[in-house]
């Protein structure tokens, strides 16, 4: 009994370090290719660890690339995301849940189904939306003659500020408070928007840090629709930057390595510090469907 | 505590006597809550229900941006017919979805198994098999280019100490399509794995005691407990990942471009070229329509399952 309960752990541990050296090894060789010079990261055979460590890639990652405006940029479309979605969220996921009014059911039944329409569809006709957006960026009244919000960054904050699962993620919280607080406050006479505010919202922080968490790495990691609405050079994100490091079919692997490890630190330390949220966050997606 | 059982007793007493009044009391109640909607449901209808009905109409138009929308009636989807483009990058995602589905499956079945054994050490594999979700497909296309770099990339080095020579992963069409699906693989099974979690966890542990006394080894209980109790999460997970599947971009985009000669173009960048290289956007929408049609099959599967699974 002991001798196969003791088989049973090696073969655990054997399986499980392989696999965990899969998931890690490309992070690990990432970083140590960004603290070699260039003459030891092409190298055959590979050497694993640099003779002296220089932060050159770095340095030449920011000069080459304006890769501190992206920074900048990515981090405040992450910032707006997640304070747009954990404001309109709440409100809405707050009313749904704890209000009576007319269409309450039908309302929400919509925006859950609008949870099943894939973005791809809806993706033409935001772009032309936003084009045309009236009195923005030299349209007229109408939409016509400028180029709406495009080239702003309001073309990606706009579209994603109230999401449906933002809303929809809210209200399951909002369901599990009790009512007592709700109904004994308006005995008192408070307002019903500061029963929301000062009551009910204080005691959502738990939901908000997983919702928050869960919107930040997705405004974080987008890549496709900054790609489609963001022309401007000065306006790119990290994840559109990154593609400036390959000239020509010349890489520059060396500064893109260091790049790309400035972009997953900052989402890896979060997750680091903040485990239980994320995985919160990864567990209600499962369910939502 | 005593406070607010005799708020509710006096409520209670107060909404007996004034019954008129309660009307106006929920006109002020539906008031504020439609307040609070109201910024969602701006950007709702903005966003998504304009869109959605745009989509449609798109499909019937020649539309470039800058010239003004000609209406063609049937002509896009009629071009659908012969756009071979098209139809490969179909065969693409269904050759890539074959392979995909099945391994996330597997693996990422495997790794909840791993970890959610009563072993030292698990919540450190558990933090290792998942730590890829957290970056982006972009980055980790990137960390993967290098990886798979056929000179200098970690993984043709490695081979080579074996004695093979590893071939140009991201430049033959075999080995491209095979890193793509490895990239998204690596990518994806870490969530996966969380929601298997949920599910072991949900498995009543008497099963496992009478197994147990039966004298079924672990590897038995595995095939014949948890297998078989985890079907429903099994079936979530790969309409989920199938749904997944049907519109990757990023890591296409990162890898390859979409090449060589198209044999890893994935339908979202046929898309994406048609309606923003190409703008062609009319053309474009009559191509996301017939996408959007097949995962909304998927979707309707995905649902079915859900709901038998509830009675």
């Amino acid at each position: 009994m002991k001798k196969s309960e003791n088989l049973k752990k090696l073969i655990f541990y054997i399986i499980s370090s392989a696999i965990a050296v899969i998931m890690v090894m490309p992070f690990i060789w990432s970083l140590l290719t960004s603290i070699k010079p260039d003459t030891e990261i092409f190298r055959i055979p590979l050497q694993w660890l640099p003779s002296t460590i220089t932060f050159d890639q770095y340095i030449e990652a920011f000069e080459s690339v304006p890769f501190a405006r992206y920074l900048f940029n990515s981090l405040y479309l992450a910032v707006m995301g997640v304070f747009f979605n954990l404001l309109f969220g709440s409100m809405s996921g707050y009313a749904f849940a704890k209000l009576k009014f007319k269409g309450r059911k039908v309302i929400f039944a919509v925006l859950l189904a609008a949870m099943m329409i894939p973005g791809v569809v809806v993706m033409i006709p935001q772009y032309i939306v936003l084009n045309n957006m009236p009195l923005m960026g030299g349209n007229d009244i109408f939409g016509q003659g400028g180029h709406g919000l495009l080239n702003n960054f309001w073309a990606v904050i706009l579209p994603g500020a109230a999401g449906s699962f933002a809303v929809f993620f809210m209200r399951q919280f909002f369901l599990t408070l009790p009512d007592e607080y709700m109904e004994s406050a308006r005995i008192d006479g408070c307002s019903e928007f500061r029963i929301y505010w000062n009551l009910y919202l204080p005691l959502t922080k738990p939901a908000l840090a997983t919702l928050g968490i869960f919107t930040f790495q997705a405004g974080w990691n987008s890549f496709l629709w900054p790609l489609i609405v963001l022309n401007d050079r000065s306006l790119y994100t990290v994840q559109i930057g990154l593609q400036a490091f390959t000239f020509d079919k010349q890489t520059a692997y060396g500064p893109m390595m260091a790049a790309t490890i400035i972009i997953i630190l900052p989402i890896i330390a979060l997750f680091m510090y903040l485990q239980k949220y994320f995985i919160d966050g990864a567990n209600f997606s499962g369910i939502k469907s | 505590m005593k406070l607010n059982k005799i708020n509710s007793a006096h409520e209670s007493s107060l909404s007996l006597g004034t019954v008129p009044k309660k009307s106006s009391f929920n006109r002020y109640q539906s008031r504020a809550a439609y307040f609070l909607i109201a910024p969602t449901l701006i950007l709702f209808v903005v966003f998504m229900v304009i869109p959605i009905g745009m989509a449609i109409f798109l499909s019937f138009t020649n539309y470039d941006i800058i010239s003004s929308m000609e209406f063609v009636g049937l002509d896009n989807f009629k071009r659908l017919i012969d756009d071979a483009i098209l139809w490969q990058t179909f065969r693409n995602v269904g050759v890539l979805t074959l392979f995909f589905v099945p391994l996330m499956i597997i693996i990422s079945l495997l790794l909840a198994v791993l970890v959610t054994q009563p072993f030292r050490g698990v919540t450190l594999f558990r933090l290792a098999f998942y730590i890829p979700t957290v970056t982006s497909a972009v980055a980790a296309s990137i960390v993967w280019l290098w990886m798979l770099n056929s000179e200098y990339g970690l993984i043709n080095q490695m081979l080579s100490y074996v004695g093979i020579a590893g071939p140009a992963w991201l430049s033959e069409s075999g080995p491209a399509m095979a890193s793509v699906i490895a990239v998204t693989l690596w990518l994806g099974v870490g969530g996966n794995m969380i929601i298997y979690m949920a599910g072991i966890k949900g498995i009543p542990t008497q099963l496992y005691e009478a197994a147990r006394i039966d004298g079924a080894s672990s590897f038995k209980q595995l095939i014949y407990i948890t297998f078989p109790m985890l079907r429903p999460t099994t079936l979530l997970v790969s309409t989920m990942t199938i749904i997944g599947a049907l519109q990757i971009f990023d890591q296409a985009y990162v890898l390859t471009q979409g090449g060589p000669a198209n044999s890893t173009k994935t339908i979202v960048y046929h898309i994406y070229t048609t309606g923003f290289e190409q703008l062609q956007m009319g053309y474009a929408s009559a191509q996301a329509l017939v996408l959007t049609i097949t995962i909304l099959i998927f979707t309707a599967i995905n649902f079915k399952i859900n709901h038998s699974k509830d009675q």
